[in-house]
């Protein structure tokens, strides 16, 4: 289906190896569009027409970017969930339920504390945030150090349970008195604070910020080194003397940390309110975009921009062109495939 | 509480068990060839909308059936091409796959939401023909739940009585040495994905054809993700299948029981119950777990040029 590469023939002029990637990535996604474009076809829609929508919308206007740069927020965080624990060769699925978790510990914060002054409030929901999404994740850290049950496995399975945990809390303690499905509305002090009279909020610059501390702790500290040496070789790095079970633990745990983290940002800046499966795969898709980055901090920027913009871009075409909103979904999933086939442009080998 | 709604809950544990029966065999399928599915989610949703679309087309529930099982064959040739010809991750693959799925069983099945059907006929469980009919009507099973059983011992031959079955766990376990012993492992994982697919399509189609007998959106709401689990708590055996699939209806069952007769916890708690067994049941099975797994399970086939 996607065999071009056998007659597209090799570009020589173009030597630059990163030029060449950047080709090829936006040739990818070209594809991608193309694939989609045929569904949309397909259900009646102009695909032209949608597609100018959706550049002129994300790209093209201030208000729409801002909207891109919002939708990001939870992605790169959510991508550094799994991008952390990676390193040491630990598979964590489970940015879903710890993201779940962390939301839920720092929305107790928000409403136990709502007298708190902000600077004091924030601090303490984002800690709460990061302790929640820890305890999430400790479970499937510890089982797979003492070698009983695979993470992939658990993560998933307790993926399951924290939206319900989260059912349990809003309905039975802390639904607001209109309606059962979400909290009351957070005090003002409980709230990320917002930029540029936008829905930026703090959460895209601890984002930014994590990354590139994610970044200079994989690079150049002895525990980034002791990690990769885990991550190469766990059986090696043991008998090196590296506590293999011990960092097997912390890094899942630091991994739901973050994630509990984009629970907490999704809660305190974005919504302002604990909704009931507020989430919507937001751990999964964070899982792609670290995979698809190879773990690169660079690379889960770049990844989770384009997949912001395939989405507002989607919540804009459910507005204006009546396409069901899971459908953008399959814009998702056929980026996914093409870059997943990675076809090439030249004949010679794959990378 | 009565023996009415004791009953009750205990038919509706079989009628939810079976479609994640057929899924896990399906999964178990799968992986014995080598290849984690983790876009099963994904497989159920297209086969369910696009069964139960063309069951509302075409009056038929067996016509359906039949599109809902090829849909679910096709659904995993789409994860065949990137994790067999491809060369891509598996669990990347199939998580891209759920997305797809998601997306495009809303785009099949948006103009049949609350549509009405045709079901598969109910036919009463042999033997109970004696009791009042408050009774036999919570006893009266569609044909795919008497199959259930009867396919899980199929598949088990398949697997385990079959030059075919061998040749899928050969490849399962180290594709090179199957390659070696003149078996050709894309093309058997390959079949093993189709084969799996069309089961999952098969628990799909009991889904929304002959148990909910609508379609909505996201109406598998995980039942994807817990065959994953319920595949290495039955230790890739399609026989053991069974106990997973009964354990985990079971907790359902429980879980209704509870809820139906009055006690005070919140259901979403009892929710998770079946969740928390399946995890609780792999950690006390946890110490030989690794001697069960296929050897080569998600591992990439480089093939020998």
């Amino acid at each position: 289906m996607l065999k071009i590469n056998a007659v597209a023939p090799k570009l020589p002029l173009i030597q630059n190896k990163t030029i060449l990637l950047v080709i090829r990535y936006l040739y990818m996604i070209l594809l991608a569009f193309l694939l989609f474009g045929v569904i949309l076809l397909i259900s009646k829609k102009d695909p032209i027409q949608s597609y100018r929508d959706i550049f002129t919308y994300t790209l093209g206007s201030s208000y729409g970017f801002s909207e891109v740069l919002v939708s990001m927020i939870p992605m790169l965080i959510t991508a550094l969930a799994v991008a952390l624990p990676a390193r040491v060769g630990l598979i964590n699925v489970g940015g879903e339920g710890q993201l779940y978790i962390g939301a839920a510990f720092a929305t107790f914060g928000a409403l136990t504390f709502p007298n708190l002054a902000a600077w004091l409030l924030l601090p303490l929901m984002i800690i709460l945030g990061m302790l929640g999404g820890a305890l999430w994740a400790f479970i499937p850290g510890y089982l797979k150090a003492i070698g009983l049950v695979n993470e992939t496995i658990t993560t998933l399975l307790l993926n399951s349970v924290a939206p319900k945990i989260i059912g349990f809390l809003i309905f039975g303690f802390w639904h607001s008195a209109l309606d059962t499905v979400k909290t009351p509305n957070f005090v003002p002090a409980a709230r990320l604070p917002t930029f540029f009279g936008t829905r930026i909020h703090l959460g895209f610059f601890i984002g930014l910020v994590l990354l590139v501390i994610f970044w200079a702790f994989m690079k150049y500290t002895r525990w980034g080194l002791e990690m990769r040496a885990i991550g190469n070789n766990a059986q090696a790095a043991r008998r090196n003397g590296i506590p293999l079970k011990k960092y097997l633990i912390v890094v899942m745990c630091a991994g739901g940390a973050l994630a509990g983290l984009a629970g907490m940002s999704q809660a305190s800046g974005f919504y302002g309110v604990l909704l009931l499966n507020f989430s919507m795969s937001l751990g999964y898709m964070g899982f792609m975009i670290s995979w698809l980055a190879g773990g690169e901090p660079l690379g889960i920027l770049l990844m989770s921009f384009v997949i912001a913009v395939i989405f507002t871009g989607g919540n804009l075409l459910q507005l204006t062109r009546g396409v069901p909103s899971s459908v953008i979904n399959l814009l998702l999933a056929f980026t996914l495939f093409v870059v997943l086939a990675r076809p090439s442009l030249s004949r010679g080998k794959k990378s | 509480m009565t023996l009415l709604a004791i009953f009750g809950v205990i038919s509706s544990a079989i009628f939810s068990g079976t479609s994640l029966l057929y899924t896990t065999l399906g999964e178990v399928v799968d992986e014995r060839a080598g290849i984690v599915n983790l876009g099963l989610e994904g497989v159920l949703l297209v086969s369910a909308s696009s069964g139960f679309a063309v069951t509302s087309l075409s009056g038929s529930p067996y016509i359906g059936i039949l599109v809902a099982m090829l849909a679910g064959g096709l659904m995993n040739m789409i994860l065949g091409y990137l994790v067999i010809t491809r060369k891509a991750n598996q669990l990347a693959s199939g998580l891209a796959l759920m997305f797809c799925g998601v997306g495009l069983s809303a785009l099949i099945g948006k103009s049949f939401v609350a549509v009405k059907i045709h079901s598969l006929p109910r036919i009463l469980l042999p033997g109970l023909e004696g009791l009042p009919r408050l009774y036999t009507s919570l006893f009266k099973f569609d044909p795919l739940i008497y199959l259930v059983i009867p396919m899980a011992v199929l598949v088990w031959w398949l697997l385990f009585r079959t030059r075919w079955g061998l040749g899928v766990r050969a490849v399962g376990e180290n594709a090179d040495i199957a390659y070696a012993s003149g078996r050709n492992p894309r093309v058997i994982r390959y079949q093993a994905l189709f084969v799996g697919g069309m089961l999952a399509g098969l628990g799909a189609a009991h889904l929304s054809i002959a148990y909910a007998m609508n379609w909505t959106e996201y109406m598998t709401a995980g039942r994807g993700f817990i065959a994953v689990a319920l595949v290495i708590f039955s230790k890739w055996h399609p026989l053991r299948a069974i106990v997973g699939a009964l354990i985990f209806s079971a907790a359902v069952a429980f879980q209704l029981l509870l809820q139906s007769s009055g006690v005070q916890i919140s259901p979403f708690l009892l929710d998770t119950i079946p969740y928390l067994l399946t995890l609780i049941v792999l950690i006390a099975w946890g110490g030989n777990r690794k001697h069960a797994a296929p050897a080569s399970l998600g591992r990439v086939y480089q093939g020998s040029e």
